[in-house]
């Protein structure tokens, strides 16, 4: 439906854009998410029409936006970050204007003005000026807009920024109404948004594309497997006993279960590439220790948008305040880092500098670590595409 | 484009705009006309309407500050890009949408004429030439205004440099009387030209060269003229400013009583000049 080749946009000397390649699909809820600044309303601008990009091509429905841009831009309704509203007219009259221009029927005119007005909720509205509307039932208006002229694919750049949460759920829940019969792109930096609507998700920082997947693969995909948690109950020193049997342990932490005797979670750190689950299982249930779970450590979204857009920490493979506090847990990645062996100690400030200037040559390193973390991603993509074919 | 077109029309009596300037206009006009043509029992509708070239002054920043300004300010350029619709047309519906809200007051005043008849004989074809003569520099003074308009963000610095480029038309003629007329001084001034125009490429293109070189050949070309023919000189630069005065050629409606092809066929170029160099810049900000 979508197909984005190598988009690029430089703005001078900045590069805000990296590169993107990416395909959507028909059907599905897309989340573009990044944080502020990585370069997520260039690329919607881009994909619209609104914005020439440097490099690299967009083809909509099989038209190239910038040789067939009519053509390309009747399967689009955009919404933009500000509602592109006319102050002086009322929503009937805007939709009114925006549905003739989209090439809509003079006849049909009012009965699609009419249907995405009911769709929106924005019915009692359709008389006042759009200037004495609030800010959600514009950001409705905005929506209504991009949904005339039935277009595959809608594209709505943060559409619940600066609405209240009773607007949120309105709008988030019109959002999936609308998944229903269209293909959706949404963007946002709210990560309970996009769990809360979106099929399927693409990350972006720093103007590159760091992982595209489904949500739960994503997140599958960010497990680190040198990090077991475990929930046994015996007393503590036979816990203890237990685990100095195994090889490979780096260290563990014990917590006492609260308000329940003799239970421990331990979480318990191993050498990189072993995977000692198996072995947790075999060593427990010898010493007659139940194991009341056992479990490779899942991080949460938030944790794992984090490591997706700090690239340089999460290519690196270690925490910031592991590093600070000293604790002296030292992944393979940072091993592996050409760099970190070249600079020791500067690891922290490395990082952040390359960060902020985002120099292109800079990350070139950071590019194949990005790889080494999401390898999936363009594999997944091309399989999707099979997927939808059958 | 016609739901463009039909919307601008719309939205200039959405709010004072459009009444602003038929009001203007017809106030003006009512008090050339009461002057020269009732009080003055003077048939000649055209002396009145060549009385008022001064008012394009004040008429045309007011209709055309908002056009693009305005668009570019509220961000709704952003619906009008993702709508399929090419540049150019978006250009033509909103120059199109400001020439009809200017040919309402025109069309009122193609009455007075007609009133003037049932007290004595008037020239109806002299006084409909001008007319048409007044809403052509209408046209190609509106197309100046909306390529400035397209210039910037802010309808105010729209409303003052649009103001400032009328006036620069108005005194245009005034101004050449002043320039100096040897040789060597039209050669200074069209030197001077080259650099501006030069910048201008640069700014536009960003190419450095490109810039040198446009700049290089004109000046080389001049230098050689300047050599061999240097009579031409004489009093050449007042001559092209004279010959760019829009308000001038007015007159030759009014006061010379001819219906001037060339003048005519000079207003159109200016207004497809300014509409084109408008596209290229709405179309140049999707690019940077």
């Amino acid at each position: 439906m979508i197909q984005v080749r190598n988009l690029t946009k430089k703005y001078g000397p900045n590069t805000v854009v990296k590169g993107l390649t990416f395909t959507i699909e028909k059907g599905r809820i897309y989340g573009f998410l990044g944080p502020n600044g990585a370069g997520k309303t260039t690329t919607l601008n881009m994909l619209t029409g609104c914005l020439a990009p440097t490099e690299g091509e967009i083809i909509i429905n099989g038209h190239d936006i910038y040789e067939e841009p009519e053509e390309a831009k009747r399967s689009i309704g955009y919404l933009p970050e500000q509602p592109p509203l006319y102050m002086d007219m009322t929503p009937y009259e805007y939709l009114c204007f925006v549905a003739e221009a989209k090439g809509v029927d003079r006849a049909e005119v009012d009965e699609a003005v009419r249907h995405v007005m009911e769709e929106t909720h924005i019915l009692e509205m359709a008389g006042r000026l759009i200037k004495n509307l609030s800010k959600g039932y514009r950001q409705r208006v905005g929506i209504a807009q991009a949904m005339l002229g039935n277009p595959d694919l809608i594209i709505l750049d943060e559409p619940t920024v600066g609405l209240d949460p009773k607007q949120i759920i309105e709008i988030r829940e019109l959002i999936a109404r609308l998944g229903e019969n269209h293909t959706v792109l949404l963007s946002s930096h709210i990560l309970a948004e996009v769990s809360a609507i979106c099929d399927y998700v693409m990350i972006i920082s720093n103007g590159r594309l760091v992982a595209a997947d489904t949500l739960e693969n994503i997140r599958r995909s960010q497990i680190k497997e040198n990090s077991v948690t475990v929930t046994a109950r015996a007393p503590q020193d036979k816990i203890e006993e237990v685990l100095d049997k195994i090889d490979g342990i780096v260290k563990y932490d014990m917590t006492a279960v609260p308000s329940v005797d003799e239970v421990w979670d331990v979480v318990i750190d191993v050498d990189e590439g072993i995977d000692i689950r198996e072995r947790l299982f075999t060593e427990f249930a010898a010493a007659g220790v139940p194991l009341r779970k056992l479990s490779s450590a899942e991080p949460s979204l938030e944790e794992v948008f984090l490591q997706l857009t700090s690239e340089d920490r999460a290519a690196r493979g270690y925490d910031i305040f592991d590093e600070v506090l000293g604790s002296g847990t030292q992944t393979d990645a940072d091993t592996e880092d050409e760099e970190a062996d070249a600079f020791p100690g500067y690891d922290i400030g490395d990082g952040k500098d390359e960060e902020n200037n985002g120099d292109d040559d800079f990350d070139d390193g950071g590019d194949e670590d990005d790889d080494y973390y999401v390898p999936m991603f363009r594999k997944t993509a091309d399989e999707d595409e099979g997927d939808d074919e059958e | 484009m016609s739901a463009l077109y039909r919307k601008e029309f719309k939205s200039y009596f959405n709010n004072m705009t459009g009444w602003v300037v038929i009001a203007f206009l017809l106030f003006i006009a009512g008090i050339f006309v009461n002057a020269v043509n009732l009080n003055g029992k003077y048939p000649g509708f055209e002396v009145s309407l060549g009385s008022m070239g001064f008012v394009m002054m004040f008429v045309v920043p007011i209709l055309t500050m908002r056009s693009l300004a305005e668009e570019r300010a509220t961000k709704t350029d952003q619906l009008l890009f993702s709508l399929p619709m090419s540049v150019t047309k978006m250009v033509l519906a909103k120059y199109f949408a400001m020439l009809s809200v200017f040919a309402i007051p025109l069309g009122i005043m193609a009455l007075y004429p007609l009133f003037l008849l049932l007290y004595g004989s008037v020239n109806l074809i002299t006084a409909y030439s001008a007319l048409i003569g007044y809403f052509l520099l209408g046209a190609a003074l509106i197309a100046i205004g909306l390529f400035v308009s397209s210039l910037t963000e802010s309808i105010v610095i729209s409303a003052v440099v649009t103001f400032g480029a009328m006036l620069l038309c108005n005194l245009m003629s005034g101004l050449a009387n002043m320039v100096p007329n040897t040789s060597i001084a039209s050669f200074i001034a069209f030197t001077i030209v080259i650099f501006v125009l030069g910048y201008l490429i640069y700014s536009m293109t960003k190419n450095y060269w490109l810039a040198f070189f446009c700049g290089c050949v004109a000046e080389a070309v001049l230098l050689g003229i300047y050599i061999f023919n240097r009579t031409a000189f004489v009093g050449s630069f007042a001559d092209v400013m004279k010959w760019l005065s829009l308000f001038d050629r007015i007159n030759t409606f009014i006061y010379s009583r001819m219906f001037d092809i060339t003048s005519i066929v000079y207003y159109i170029s200016v207004a497809a000049l300014f509409v084109f160099l408008t596209s290229q810049s709405v179309d140049r900000r999707r690019w940077n």
